[in-house]
């Protein structure tokens, strides 16, 4: 079992490290919007999910509604529910009610991606272990961020507040390069979330962003319904 | 408690409820094929949705966003990875607000 605690941590070191420098982003985004640094890494250490955060922070920066905020977790790391889904049928038999409570706060899209390429049956300690330093990761990084945010020049924390829409880009573009399917709903997404920015300006951002990815994943999902085949492989490469 | 605590533990419980609920209770493969065709592209359209044209806010001033965008797609385009991606916008984006 011990084995198993050690095996996870080391895999886990190029997730810390990714998580590292991309939370350093969502520290300086909270920061910006006024949360303090504390807040910020509350958020991090509750939630562990890059979309989610950023749409919430702005959701908090907005004054939005609590619904609004529910509703747009909900679509955001529904994601989350077919990785679970995946990983629940990999997990080895010893992985208990109780163990998978816990686990459960963990299932991020590198997480699910190392836990589900993994040949042996997943353990509580293998995914544990992966857990434990790829959040340590993301919380220090967040810290980093939110205090750096008060003392950087403004000129940096600026530029900086691009970097999480860098990292979307370089999940979506590269998939849709790939996949005339992907390219498809991608396209539809990106103009009707433009449509409701500029022209329909009632909406606001959390609600806009559902109505968005829902209706152009609907669309997609009408036009080109994906092969039987298990969809996690393609999965992969989310943050 | 402050607004933000109860805002990001609101959204702390939809996540881990998220998470939790199917690693726990559900054991079978979903059937639907509409279903699982809606969850592949998601991630996609959630992103694209979350970036476009939110990103041409995202720093201090339109044209510097703009260089930051240019230099995000052309580096995502050559498959860099995810944090070379974010550097480089980073960048762009700083040393346009040096010159415009």
């Amino acid at each position: 079992m011990k084995h198993e605690w050690k095996s996870g941590l080391v895999a886990g070191i190029p997730i810390f490290l990714g998580y590292l420098s991309v939370s350093f982003g969502i520290g300086i985004l909270a920061s910006n919007a006024g949360l303090s640094v504390a807040e910020a890494v509350i958020l991090s250490a509750a939630n562990l999910t890059s979309a989610g955060q950023v749409a919430g922070i702005g959701i908090i920066a907005a004054g939005g509604s609590l619904l609004e905020i529910i509703a747009t977790q909900f679509v955001i790391n529904l994601r989350y529910a077919l990785m679970a889904l995946s990983l629940s049928q990999k997990a080895a038999p010893s992985l208990t009610t109780p163990k998978r409570l816990m686990l459960s706060y963990g299932i991020t899209d590198e997480i699910f991606a190392l836990c589900s390429a993994r040949e042996k049956d997943v353990t509580a300690g293998y995914m544990g272990g992966i857990i434990i330093i790829s959040a340590a990761g993301w919380i220090l990084g967040t810290f980093l961020g939110a205090a750096a945010g008060s003392i950087l020049p403004e000129a940096v924390t600026d530029a900086m507040g691009i970097m999480l829409y860098g990292m979307f880009v370089a999940i979506f573009l590269p998939a849709a390069k790939r996949d005339r399917r992907v390219c498809v709903v991608v396209l539809a997404a990106a103009l009707l979330s433009c449509l409701f920015h500029y022209v329909i300006r009632s909406v606001s951002g959390g609600f806009s962003v559902i109505i968005c990815a829902l209706a152009a994943a609907f669309l997609g999902a009408l036009l080109f319904p994906i092969p039987e085949e298990d969809p996690e492989n393609d999965q992969k490469e989310e943050v | 408690m402050s607004r933000a605590i109860l805002y990001i533990i609101t959204m702390a419980v939809v996540t881990y409820l998220i998470r939790m609920l199917p690693f726990t209770l559900m054991r079978k493969k979903i059937k639907s094929r509409f279903f699982r065709s809606l969850m592949y592209y998601i991630p996609y359209t959630v992103l694209a949705a979350m970036t476009i044209p939110a990103i041409f806010r995202s720093t201090g001033s339109l044209p510097a966003a703009l260089a930051g965008t240019a230099a995000a797609f052309l580096t995502g385009w050559l498959d860099l990875p995810l944090i070379a991606v974010a550097l480089a916008a980073a960048g762009a984006a700083f040393a346009a607000g040096f010159i415009v």
